[in-house]
């Protein structure tokens, strides 16, 4: 048995961070707690944990600036907790670098199939090299060592964006609907909310493309979804 | 007045002729068109109305003027000359009758001799230079030549019974040289051996000049007079149709949406008053639509703010239900069952508040449309998946009539699916447990989905009613859904938001169909929906 995965959950609602601990421990989980924004960054640094919870609207530093901080510096994967249905405010908190989302008033069931979905690992991942994009500058994946290069040079993903750009590249003729890839890379089971795909895939070919504006390693197919470039 | 020959009527061949009508009838139709062309100018443009007016009037007033001014100087010009002329044939008459005393009238070559002695004596005179024709009673003619026969018969006859008598014709110059206009006074002149009649031709060559030089001078005026009142007049019209232009293109552009558009206002005369009055209205209509703004602006703000603060506590009363729901087999039956109620409507609760929630950002138009093109039939396919489990508890198949090629529509997927979500559930909960069909049509500009029950139906007046917000068909009726009333309020409003439609049909115990259309590619008009919205329209898979 492995030991039990630290959440670090930044609310600022007393009742709802206790309620969301009793949740966590019975979910064998072992929760840390932060109130206040400006606090979240020193309590991510010292807890060290494996996913963060993360509320919008808090006191001191806004939810989305917290966001961007810890993403500066990790990769660990964050789900934001959000009573804005908005698509901007959505939009915004993923563009800052959150790998999910959960509505508020979210059940506590779907709330920890998404973290076991983002904390899933891949234990039983051969030795496995991929190769994307366009032949005179190809994108390498070596799976295992969860290492993307492209030209040589290393290209820093997020555990999320590395999952996606592996799904889409293990079948690379393949064009992947965003309900498909909601379900393989985030881990849900019925359709959810297709613009987690759209702002992801945007933020991963920030990082792979040469030119964002003119893909090649991730393409669009119009009116279906998305397909890896010919390697 | 000035005589001139007129040419004869060139004579006209047949087949020129026809090959005219078809060049007439061809112009005619070109004519036409232009006509047309002018009548639209004219209605729609206020300097060619004005433009047109002022040449007509001023040419009129130009031609009569010139015509006056035209007869009455070569009147004068021509009755000088003919008072001239008439005193120089009563000088010459005492020389004529000096002349002719020894002369025999019927002795041809005395007769020219006297007329030529008669001309030498007489030319040149005050009343500039004439040729003499000089013919005895007896006929005989001093020359032949052409000037001699100009002297008009008619002339011969007063002259014969008068002494004196003028008529304008044209004469010849020189020997064989054209003929010119000119005026011809005659007279009679007794002799001794008997009557002579003397004619003088007087060439008004430079008087014609004169009268041209005058015609031409008038014309050229008149012709510069117009133009300079027609200039004169699209000047003024100008000054008065900018400020109207650039009203007008204020207005639309205010029209078009923007608020800040005002005209610059100069003076204080008419033009400017309207100005004025149009930045004025411009003002209270940009201050009245500001505080629709901010109106708009603080019920969002205040339906954002309410959701964000119900939610939170919300969100921990749920976990507690949850949990209190996961661990109810520990707790004693009437704890238990208290449990299972927390539950069960805390979901009631919360699909209650999201409707009301989405209601509310409908009615403060805050609602954004994200429309992509996606196939139709995956989120009929969706739709039908998540409502698997309600159709196995009312025991209903679902059956669906999809076309095998994709159906690209550009939608908001998201609210496309609320619709469906909502007319299959109620198509579920309405259909007693017989079938519910979901059929798919489409056309190059429209698609059609229509969801058909065969259940309780509708009472007449009851379809449109339908969409009314918290409207129950049959308040005795259990739902499995717990529906909040608002569900087709809400799919209509997302219909809308694509420019859709969303329509119902129903008949008591026949069950009911409801249509959704929408456009096939965003911001087209919907003029027909590829599928009617009576099934009985279709055929008779309805028994």
């Amino acid at each position: 048995m492995r030991v039990k995965p630290r959440v670090l959950v930044v609310d600022d609602d007393s009742a709802l961070a206790e309620m969301l601990g009793i949740v966590l421990r019975t979910d064998q989980f072992e929760p840390a707690f932060v109130a206040d924004g400006a606090r979240a960054l020193q309590a991510f640094r010292e807890t060290k944990p494996d996913i963060v919870l993360l509320d919008l609207m808090l006191p001191g530093m806004s939810g989305i600036d917290v966001c961007r901080a810890i993403r500066a510096e990790s990769g660990t994967p964050i789900i934001m907790l959000t009573a804005k249905t908005d698509t901007v405010d959505v939009v915004l908190g993923l563009e800052s670098g959150a790998d999910d989302y959960v509505m508020k008033p979210f059940k506590p069931k779907e709330l920890v199939a998404r973290m076991r979905a983002r904390l899933r690992h891949h234990e039983d991942i051969a030795s496995e090299t991929l190769m994307i994009g366009p032949p005179e500058s190809p994108v390498e994946i070596d799976v295992q060592a969860h290492q993307v290069r492209r030209e040589g040079r290393p290209i820093a993903l997020t555990p999320l964006e590395f999952d996606l750009l592996v799904a889409l590249a293990r079948k690379p003729r393949q064009v992947f609907t965003r309900e498909v890839l909601l379900e393989q890379v985030w881990g849900y089971r019925h359709a959810a909310d297709t613009r987690l795909v759209n702002v992801h895939v945007q933020r991963l070919r920030a990082k792979v493309e040469r030119d964002p504006e003119k893909p090649e390693v991730v393409l669009t197919v119009r009116g279906v979804g998305y397909k890896a470039g010919p390697p | 007045m000035i005589g001139s020959t007129a040419p004869g009527d060139p004579s006209v061949t047949g087949g020129a002729r026809s090959q005219l009508a078809r060049w007439g009838v061809a112009t005619g139709r070109g004519t036409r068109r232009l006509g047309r062309r002018f009548v639209e100018g004219w209605r729609r443009s206020l300097q060619l109305r004005v433009g047109v007016t002022t040449v007509l009037a001023a040419g009129i007033v130009t031609i009569v003027i010139g015509v006056f001014l035209v007869d009455k100087v070569s009147g004068g010009v021509l009755r000088a000359k003919r008072d001239a002329a008439v005193d120089q044939a009563k000088i010459g008459l005492n020389v004529a009758q000096d002349v002719l005393r020894p002369v025999d009238p019927t002795f041809k070559a005395a007769v020219v001799n006297a007329q030529s002695d008669i001309s030498l004596r007489l030319n040149p005179s005050s009343a500039g230079t004439f040729t003499i024709v000089l013919l005895s009673r007896a006929g005989l003619i001093a020359d032949d030549s052409p000037a001699a026969h100009a002297v008009p018969a008619a002339l011969r006859r007063v002259v014969q019974q008068s002494t004196i008598a003028a008529q304008y014709a044209p004469i010849p110059v020189g020997r064989s040289g054209p003929r010119v206009p000119g005026l011809i006074i005659g007279e009679t002149v007794p002799s001794v051996a008997g009557q002579f009649e003397l004619y003088y031709l007087f060439p008004l060559t430079a008087e014609q000049q004169t009268i041209s030089l005058i015609q031409r001078t008038v014309l050229l005026a008149g012709i510069a007079l117009v133009v300079l009142v027609l200039a004169i007049a699209l000047l003024v019209i100008r000054q008065v149709v900018r400020p109207v232009r650039v009203a007008a293109k204020s207005a639309g552009r205010l029209a078009a949406g923007d608020l800040s558009q005002r005209i610059p206002v100069r003076g204080a005369d008419d033009l400017a008053r309207l100005g004025r009055s149009f930045n004025d209205m411009a003002d209270s209509l940009q201050r009245q639509i500001r505080r629709l703004e901010d109106l708009s602006r603080l019920q969002r703000r205040f339906t954002s703010d309410v959701s964000h603060e119900l939610r939170t506590p919300l969100t921990t009363i749920r976990m507690a239900a949850e949990y209190l729901h996961a661990s109810r087999s520990d707790f004693p039956p009437e704890l238990a069952r208290a449990a299972e109620l927390l539950h069960a409507e805390l979901d009631r609760f919360e699909s209650l508040l999201a409707d009301l929630l989405e209601i509310s950002r409908y009615d403060a138009g805050a609602a954004r449309l994200e429309s992509e093109p996606a196939d139709l039939r995956g989120v009929i396919a969706t739709t039908v998946e998540a409502n698997r489990m309600l159709a196995e508890r009312h025991g209903s198949e679902i059956v669906l009539n999809l076309p095998d090629a994709p159906v690209l529509v550009d939608m908001d997927s998201r609210r496309v699916e609320r619709i469906l979500r909502n007319l299959l559930g109620n198509a579920l909960d309405h259909g007693e447990g017989k079938p519910v069909l979901i059929t798919l049509g489409y056309d190059d500009d429209a698609v059609a989905v229509t969801v058909r029950d065969h259940g309780v139906g509708l009472k007449p007046g009851q379809a449109s009613l339908v969409f009314n917000r918290f409207w129950r068909g049959d308040p005795s009726r259990s739902r499995l859904t717990g529906g909040t009333g608002l569900g087709l309020a809400i799919s209509l409003e997302d219909a809308r938001m694509h420019d859709g439609w969303l329509q119902s049909w129903g008949e008591a115990r026949r069950g009911a169909q409801f249509r959704l259309t929408l456009p096939r590619r965003a911001g087209h008009t919907l003029m027909h929906s590829p599928l009617p919205l009576n099934p009985d329209e279709l055929d008779e898979e309805d028994e």
